[in-house]
């Protein structure tokens, strides 16, 4: 019981989680914390297959296919906080407490006797027991089963297959397009700029900047947009005068500078105070999610 | 062993499950609420397997996870077709077919 | 039918009225059906032919009436070298109806009653196809009006050989179908247009009576035919078979256009001529009196019903000769004394077994007097240039000679010159009067004196007196076609009398209306004809004062009695219907409608935009949220497990 004991809460509190949490990741996190600790209960009572399984299929395959799927879907999809039906919130809340109620209050009214335990039944291991079972007594269950996934997976294949409707664009159509459009809307014809160029640090969320010194929207990436981790124009501004000022004020550390950039932006990122170091801090932490997602 | 604090978790994750059903908005979200619902039935289920002492409960679990796993792919790759489409992944905004 | 009913025969020798228990059809007779589908046929080809029918359609017509008139003679002459237990002659053709116990055949009746009618059908019928060919030569629609006409005498004959009440009843509403065609022919009329509906529409007043007689024989006994229902008269209660009789005088009212039902027949002269005479001599007016006659074994056992005959008799026959005395229209002149001597008939046959054959023999005379006096009219009119008025004639003898001496001929005949056919069955029928009620008799008697009086004024403003023609109209002669049944009819009219030869009618009839123990009268015999004949002597004589010693205007006065406006109004009876039917029932409608509207509908629209608008509220729960769904799912899950929780605990 000591490992229940220490799981439950933790698995309530996960499971709230869920509830509460912004971001979609964090949820699928959390959920991965509720099924690996059921994963563990299942052991503990006595179902070794299933604690396999749990972790195998449902925290590995499972939990997966949402990380996957929320990849795709990209960020655009957070949650907002403000409840757009009107008393669905609240109304939510209560009738979950009553259910709840209910569930607590009528299970704490029957009486459990000691448990028998699997010693038995689990006699020859449990996976030779569970196939018997299985493949005797369950064996149309079983077999309906494997239509049912079949049936899931070309479900899935329908579902996500895309109809090509027109021919291929060839390369020559696609400059032809390009040229029609720039005639017709003025869009240019070339390549997006790319991210980082004219910046001080190669990086895709920052932005290339143009002549006058204004950030390119175009050359980074509209979900590190949508996501709001892309530095700003104006504080990069700020950042490139606050550089130039630097570098103006100490010219004489200027060849340092020029000689191993790398380095010395690391050095002075870490060295400076303020503004910047909060937007590196900033910078740091949207990285650590972007792996984690 | 006392089995009925299985049963009561496996209550309240239940519960829990079908609130975060009916507050969250985000598809995926609520996927994974039922899947919590899912979860919490499978651990009752094991319990009382083991509270019986025979192996029936375990593969009732079992049978869920296989449903469970088919469900997932249909309803995810729903989610994608939708998203595709309407380039939201909010519950609220699929709500064209009312009054 | 085929089957006598051997049994019935000690119930009818109670009851004085002969059981209907026809032979098998042989010889002849078998060609019995041939009769009624012969015009049929000639409707049908006429109707459905098209305009290829259209150069011998005319031809057509009269041939198959003239058909059925020969079979007819065959038959009658066949029937008449027939013993007397051996005229009823019936032919099971098929089943018409089978329906549980219920079963109406196809049934055909030939008896010396319904071979009369035949061969006053078709015979009148054949001479006034005849003269349509020359009367309608220069209507377009020549050819549809000879496919009505036969489709009229085959309702006619239908009615008047069927063995089943059913079976007449469906020649009672072709006749109705036929005359309403007949009178709106000229249906670019408005008038006339209406006047096909009003002779409708109360033709179906009766068709209720009629309908609702059959359901109650029906009901009574199980059956409408004439031998189950003769055979199971007399046991019928007293108040039945009363209601049956009143029912049936209802029907008769309306198809033979007697009080309260009269108001449609002096409309119905919108139609051409020779369907005035086809309806008013040969056809339907006298059906009610057949269906009477016929019911004679119902009418014996409802006393009730039998004196409403009676009295609908008496009134009707005053009532048509007092408005014959005003109108100036020589066609309303004749229907008002159609009505009047259809009166006669129907008292007749209330008179009970005495009259009925009385009664079917003035029925035979007038067909032949007032057929030749319509077509008379008509030919007077085609002289004219279609002018009816008869102030606008005079002086017509010398112009058209054949018709005045045919005319005249009828004219003596229904005034009951002595000698002429008329004179003959008027006077009868006056004397049974009599002999059941003397005040009957009176009134049948005045009646007779104003008959004189009007149609001598007809006979006097349009054949003497001076002429008063429109200008430009030149009176000519009719041609042979026209002329030929004129004559024929003259002869009939002035030769009919002798059916009562040795009391031939009565005897003819005995097998079908029974024996009648002769009841004296008051007064002698013969001096109750001369009493008729002085009071029909004054009538002339008071007309040929009033109107043939003086100036007839041409424009009808206007400084008259209120009596002569009651009469030229017909009595006041539309005056009568609107008051009493229409306008009650118009504000009946109105009120009805009123009701309708505001509280019916309101209540059914208001029930539906109830529900709609309760809709329309609740709608917005399906207010396409998944979310809400799940919620009202979760209220139900938590709902169940809570009743769960509660039922177990208790």
């Amino acid at each position: 019981m000591t490992a229940f004991w220490i799981l439950a809460p933790v698995m309530v509190l996960a499971a709230l989680g869920i509830l509460f949490v912004r971001k979609a990741v964090h949820a699928a996190l959390l959920l991965a914390v509720v099924m690996i600790s059921l994963a563990v209960l299942y052991a503990v009572l006595e179902a070794p297959f299933l604690f396999a399984v749990q972790i195998i299929v449902y925290t590995g395959a499972i939990l997966m296919l949402f990380l996957f799927v929320l990849m795709l879907v990209g960020v655009d999809a957070s949650d907002s906080v403000v409840e757009t039906i009107r008393g669905q919130r609240v109304l939510a809340t209560v009738f979950g407490l009553v259910l709840g109620l209910i569930l607590v209050i009528g299970i704490s009214q029957v009486t459990f006797g000691a448990a028998v335990g699997l010693d038995e039944a689990n006699n020859g291991g449990n996976v030779p027991a569970l196939a018997n079972l299985l493949f005797s007594k369950y064996v149309f269950a079983f077999e309906a089963t494997s239509a049912l996934l079949i049936t899931a997976a070309i479900g899935a294949m329908v579902l996500a297959h895309r109809e090509r409707l027109t021919p291929k664009e060839s390369q020559a159509d696609a400059a032809n397009r390009r040229m029609r459009e720039y005639a017709a809307t003025g869009r240019h014809p070339g390549p997006l700029p790319a991210p980082g160029v004219f910046a001080r640090h190669n990086a895709v969320d920052t932005p290339a900047l143009l002549p006058d010194g204004t950030a390119s929207e175009a050359s980074i990436s509209r979900v590190l947009a949508a996501r709001g981790s892309v530095r700003s124009a104006p504080a990069l501004a700020d950042d490139i005068e606050e550089v130039q000022r630097q570098l103006g004020q100490s010219p004489e550390q200027s060849p340092e500078v020029a000689g191993k950039s790398g380095a010395a932006a690391t050095t002075e990122e870490q060295d400076a105070p303020g503004s910047e170091a909060d937007a590196g801090a900033s910078s740091s932490t949207n990285g650590a999610e972007e792996d984690e997602q | 062993m006392n089995t009925e604090p299985y049963i009561l978790l496996s209550a309240i994750l239940f519960t829990i499950g079908c609130v975060g059903v009916l507050v969250r908005r985000n598809a995926i979200v609520v996927f994974m609420c039922v899947e919590l619902m899912l979860n919490a039935s499978n651990l009752a289920l094991v319990t009382f397997a083991k509270a019986n002492g025979n192996l029936d409960g375990q593969i009732a679990a079992f049978f869920v996870m296989v449903v469970a796993a088919a469900e997932v792919v249909v309803g995810l790759a729903i989610i994608m077709t939708i998203f595709r489409t309407r380039r939201s992944a909010s519950v609220d905004d699929a709500s064209l077919l009312k009054y | 039918m085929s089957s006598p009913i051997p049994l019935l025969s000690s119930l009818a020798a109670e009851t004085h009225v002969p059981v209907v228990s026809p032979g098998t059809a042989d010889g002849v007779f078998s060609l019995a059906w041939l009769v009624i589908v012969l015009p049929l046929a000639g409707a049908a080809i006429l109707l459905l032919g098209g305009r290829r029918t259209n150069a011998w359609g005319h031809l057509l017509g009269t041939a198959t009436v003239a058909g059925s008139f020969v079979l007819g003679l065959l038959m009658f002459f066949s029937m008449l070298g027939r013993e007397v237990g051996e005229r009823q002659v019936g032919q099971h053709l098929f089943t018409w109806i089978e329906a549980g116990g219920f079963t109406v055949g196809m049934d055909l009746l030939v008896d010396p009653l319904s071979i009369l009618f035949v061969l006053l059908i078709t015979g009148v019928g054949s001479l006034i196809h005849l003269y349509s060919i020359g009367y309608m030569a220069h209507d377009e629609r020549r050819r549809r009006f000879f496919g009505y006409l036969n489709l009229f005498i085959a309702a006619m004959l239908m009615l008047v050989l069927a063995a089943d009440y059913l079976g007449i009843f469906l020649g009672w509403e072709g006749v109705g179908l036929a005359s309403y065609l007949l009178i709106g022919f000229w249906q670019h009329k408005p008038s006339a247009a209406a006047a096909a509906k009003k002779a409708f529409v109360m033709n179906r007043i009766g068709d209720i009576g009629m309908s609702l007689a059959i359901m109650l024989m029906f009901v009574t006994f199980g059956t409408t035919a004439f031998a189950g229902v003769s055979a199971a008269a007399s046991g019928g209660s007293e108040n039945t078979m009363n209601a049956i009789g009143l029912l049936l005088l209802l029907g008769a009212c309306g198809k033979s256009a007697q009080v309260p039902l009269q108001a449609w027949l002096l409309d119905a002269m919108e139609g051409p001529t020779p369907v005035s005479a086809l309806i008013h001599a040969a056809t339907m007016v006298t059906a009610g009196v057949y269906l009477v006659t016929r019911s004679n074994f119902i009418f014996e056992n409802a006393p009730v019903a039998q004196t409403a005959v009676v009295a609908v008799a008496v009134v009707t026959l005053l009532w048509g000769a007092i408005i014959g005395c005003a109108k100036d229209d020589i066609k309303k002149v004749l229907a008002g004394s159609t009505m009047s001597q259809i009166g006669y008939m129907m008292l007749g046959a209330g008179l009970g077994v005495a009259g009925y054959a009385f009664a079917i023999f003035h029925l035979l005379t007038h067909g032949f007097f007032k057929a030749n006096m319509f077509l008379g009219a008509g030919s007077v009119m085609h002289a004219t240039d279609d002018d009816v008025d008869m102030r606008h004639y005079g002086a017509l003898a010398r112009a058209v000679p054949i018709t005045f001496l045919t005319f005249a001929m009828g004219y003596l005949a229904i005034i009951g010159f002595p000698g002429f056919s008329g004179f003959w069955s008027k006077d009868k029928i006056i004397e049974t009067a009599f002999a059941d009620n003397v005040w009957i008799g009176v009134a049948a008697t005045i009646g007779a004196g104003v008959t004189a009086f009007y149609m001598t004024r007809l006979m006097l403003m349009t054949f003497f007196t001076k002429e008063r023609w429109e200008p430009g109209v030149h009176p000519h002669e009719s041609p042979k076609v026209m002329t030929i049944p004129l004559m024929v009819l003259a002869a009939l009219s002035l030769l009919g009398g002798l059916l009562l030869a040795g009391n031939w009618i009565t005897d003819w009839l005995t097998p079908v209306v029974g024996e009648a123990h002769h009841e004296h009268p008051p007064i002698p015999a013969w001096a109750l004809t001369l009493i008729i004949v002085v009071v029909v002597a004054a009538g002339v004589a008071v007309a040929w004062f009033t109107i043939g010693r003086t100036e007839v205007p041409r424009e009808a006065p206007t400084d008259v009695s209120v009596f002569t406006r009651a009469a030229r109004a017909d009595l006041y009876g539309d005056a009568i219907n609107e008051g009493l039917v229409i306008n009650p029932g118009r504000h009946a409608v109105t009120g009805l409608m009123a009701f309708d509207t505001s509280v019916i509908d309101a209540a059914v629209e208001g029930q539906a935009s109830g529900v709609s608008g309760l809709a329309m509220v609740y709608r917005k729960v399906q207010n396409g949220f998944v979310r809400s769904y799940a919620l009202s799912i979760l209220v139900g899950a938590a709902l169940v497990v809570a009743v769960m929780l509660v039922v177990n605990a208790g």
